[in-house]
């Protein structure tokens, strides 16, 4: 144990790389999809990191690399002062415990077959949790209280369930054993509207309630900043910037993070005249290729001549706790560089803006920055 | 570039209407089972150069209504009611022909997944060319040479070499982009959008709104919207339809809908939206339940077990009538008995009042 002041998690230079493999006898390894390269992030103890950046960014590989769900290339994950990859059998079980997961699509992370019932009480038996018998009965009905559920849903089988409420079970099953940490992977994009606003209320009710630390990975910037203390923003497997929820939103410094945020569309049309938008060209290039030096250079529309192609920006600290990887920030936030149209940035990078994987040799759906979970079985 | 573009509205209304929509209704029946009615009585029009959304949460019959107006629900077990006019022609009950014929030159459609809309196994070139073949007589050079053009208008990069590529070469905006370049391949009056842009990031959404927003513009097309997202209503659309459970329950236009929502629904679906430019800890408002709560229409409104407005007369039972699509102010349609109230000055869309 560690003292208080420190992260409750803190991923150290985390990659995680997957060969690409061809070939019909041998498995050849011909590259690799870098989706997450050397990232750095800490978690502080009862607060939300939230995650966002486009699909095939790499945030999901690094959620899952955080738990070990998937193994990671390089890089430490420090859980609560401890090394979670040096871990091996009972006492990563005894970890796994503390650090839980809600994934995206609630019914296929349920197993049909089981009534909720049977779905709660799995994990406290498979720990030796919760006092027998009786102990775990009265858990399960006070779990069921806690994320807004009836009794009655005891016997009944995920497909009886509404989107919403299945989502509620899956969060009812991570807060199970009382974890510190907890992983949501796309809580509510699954959901409708109105219903993804009470997954977003329970949350933080529970947060607020068992002292919870989430890590949420989200597409939705809206629902990041709703939820976030921190957010940071990734791009083809790096963070490129990381700020307060709050200073992150009123000023963007990333051109990317700028980017994004003139994309959301907001529900007013008179903010929608209004506001500015920043077009970007073409698509995320291929994480299995990614350009030389600034990752982002292909679609920046302020490119600068200099740097930019060949110089791998670093994660700078331009204000306390806001960093950014840009060579440019600080010129760029002064009005000093003015972005370009987008018809001009895909001008000057003519071959950038092609569809990823469209060489014909990546042709793999991870490759093409698909963003699919890996399922290891 | 932004809406600022739009031509004027008085431009564009006022002539007769592209699509003309009255009582729609789609059920669908299973033998054994009890019908559903997925659309019920859905009323609505299109004028050239004007973009109409239908909003609504799943299961709300939007898609549903866009595949009855393309005459592209099957036959068997379904029963289309009402009249669907394109620039005056009867679609319901149309024969095959007709359709055929109309489906791709007058009419389009763009769907929500473009990789499951678009044939695998056929290269993008010919499947963009067969409807130019199909429907404007073209020889093949010819067709090749003008999907080219379309390609690169609906901006795809290095148009030539796309031709030859497969669907699953191209990346999801691009795919996106190669199924609006069939729909716009014959100018047709009328565009459909079935949540064009869900599958899609919100970089690519962007652009993909922009050239939708483009086409409206230079060529006139009729666009009808469906999505969930109000925020792509918001820059998008001049007129809105909020649908649930299978009708039209409010009808304005974006500027009023948003600033004053009367349904409490539409209300309650821009409360419980987190949005980009607010504070952090404002907090959300959902509505209660989920949209499986529902009560047929025939026994109230269906909203009623949600809404926190409903009273008594909301059933039927208690009021003797099911409850109207009813003029509200001008250009508004309202289907409530107890919809949000606002004082004088206009207030922020998030603004609630009580009942009357």
């Amino acid at each position: 144990m560690t003292a208080a002041g420190e992260p409750l998690l803190r991923a150290e230079g985390l990659q995680v790389h997957f060969p690409i493999k061809r070939g019909v006898f041998f498995d050849r390894t011909v590259g690799h999809v870098r989706a997450v390269d050397g990232v750095d992030l800490a978690i502080d103890r009862g607060t939300t990191y939230g995650l966002v950046g486009e699909s095939g960014c790499g945030k999901s590989t690094l959620g899952r690399a955080v738990l070990r769900l998937v193994e990671p290339t390089a890089g430490q994950v420090l859980f609560d002062g401890t090394d979670v990859a040096s871990l091996k059998g009972e006492a990563l079980r005894t970890m796994r415990r503390r650090m839980q997961m809600v994934f995206q699509d609630p019914l296929g992370s349920l197993d049909p077959r089981q009534d909720v019932e049977s779905l709660l009480s799995e994990p406290l038996r498979a720990h030796g949790l919760g006092g027998g018998k009786v102990g775990i009965a009265a858990r399960v009905r006070e779990l069921l209280d806690a994320v807004g559920l009836p009794a009655a849903a005891l016997r009944r089988y995920p497909h009886e369930f509404s989107g919403g409420q299945r989502q509620r079970i899956g969060i009812a099953r991570a807060i199970s054993l009382e974890p510190d940490l907890l992983i949501a992977d796309e809580p509510v994009s699954a959901l409708d509207v109105s219903v993804q606003a009470q997954v977003v209320n329970l949350l933080e009710e529970l947060q607020q309630r068992l002292g919870l630390t989430y890590l949420v990975i989200a597409h939705d910037l809206a629902v990041v900043r709703h939820i976030s203390d921190v957010v940071g923003v990734m791009y083809l497997g790096s963070l490129v910037e990381q700020a307060p929820s709050g200073v992150l939103y009123d000023e963007p410094l990333h051109p990317y993070t700028r980017a994004l945020m003139s994309a959301v569309p907001v529900p007013d049309p008179v903010v929608e005249e209004r506001r500015e938008r920043i077009l970007l060209a073409g698509d995320l290039p291929s994480p299995a290729n990614p350009p030389s030096g600034c990752r982002f250079h292909t679609r920046c529309p302020w490119r600068q001549e200099t740097r930019c192609d060949d110089e791998v920006p670093v994660l700078r600290e331009l204000a306390p706790g806001h960093l950014v990887s840009c060579h440019w920030a600080e010129e760029i936030r002064d009005g000093v560089l003015r972005p370009k149209s987008p018809e001009e940035v895909a001008a000057t990078q003519g071959v950038s803006v092609r569809a990823t994987g469209a060489e014909g040799l990546e042709t793999d759906a991870l490759v093409q920055g698909v963003d699919e979970p890996i399922e290891r079985r | 570039m932004s809406i600022e573009a739009m031509p004027p509205e008085d431009a564009v209304r006022g002539d007769v209407p592209v699509l003309e929509v009255e009582e729609l209704s789609v059920t669908f029946a299973r033998r054994g089972e009890q019908p559903t009615r997925a659309v019920d009585g859905v009323s609505f029009s299109v004028a050239a150069g004007e973009t109409v959304g239908l909003v609504g949460e799943s299961g709300c019959g939007k898609s549903v209504t866009s595949l009855a107006v393309m005459g592209l629900l099957p036959r068997r077990g379904v029963q289309v009611g009402g009249s669907v006019r394109l620039g005056g022609t009867e679609l319901i009950g149309a024969p095959d022909r007709t359709l055929r014929r109309l489906r791709g030159s007058e009419m389009a459609m763009v769907f929500q997944d473009p990789l499951s809309s678009l044939n695998p196994t056929v290269s993008i070139g010919t499947q963009v060319t067969e409807v130019l073949v199909e429907h404007r007589d073209m020889g093949k050079k010819e067709a090749v040479a003008e999907a080219a053009a379309l390609l690169d208008r609906v901006g795809i990069p290095d148009p030539t070499r796309r031709l030859k590529e497969y669907p699953h070469q191209l990346s999801g905006g691009m795919r996106q982009r190669a199924l609006i370049a069939m729909a716009l391949a014959c100018s047709p009056r009328l565009l459909i959008a079935d949540e064009p842009t869900t599958a899609l990031d919100v970089t690519i959404q962007a652009q993909i709104l922009e050239l939708l927003r483009e086409l409206v513009v230079d060529s006139g097309t009729a666009l009808v919207m469906i999505t969930h997202d109000l925020g792509v209503v918001a820059g998008l659309c001049d007129r809105v339809h909020v649908m649930y459970a299978g009708k039209i329950i409010e009808t304005a236009d974006r500027h009023d809908l948003f600033a004053r929502p009367r349904q409490p629904y539409t209300g309650g679906l821009l409360a419980s939206v987190p949005r980009l430019d607010a504070g952090r800890g404002v907090p959300l408002t959902p509505i209660r339940g989920s949209a499986r709560d529902a009560i047929p229409w025939a026994e109230g409104c269906a909203f009623a077990p949600r809404c926190d407005n409903a009273q008594d007369d909301c059933l039927t039972e208690v009021a003797g009538s099911t409850v109207p699509l009813e003029y509200d102010g001008p250009g508004r349609e309202l289907r409530c008995r107890h919809p949000l109230t606002y004082p004088a000055a206009p207030a922020g869309a998030t603004a609630s009042g009580a009942g009357r």
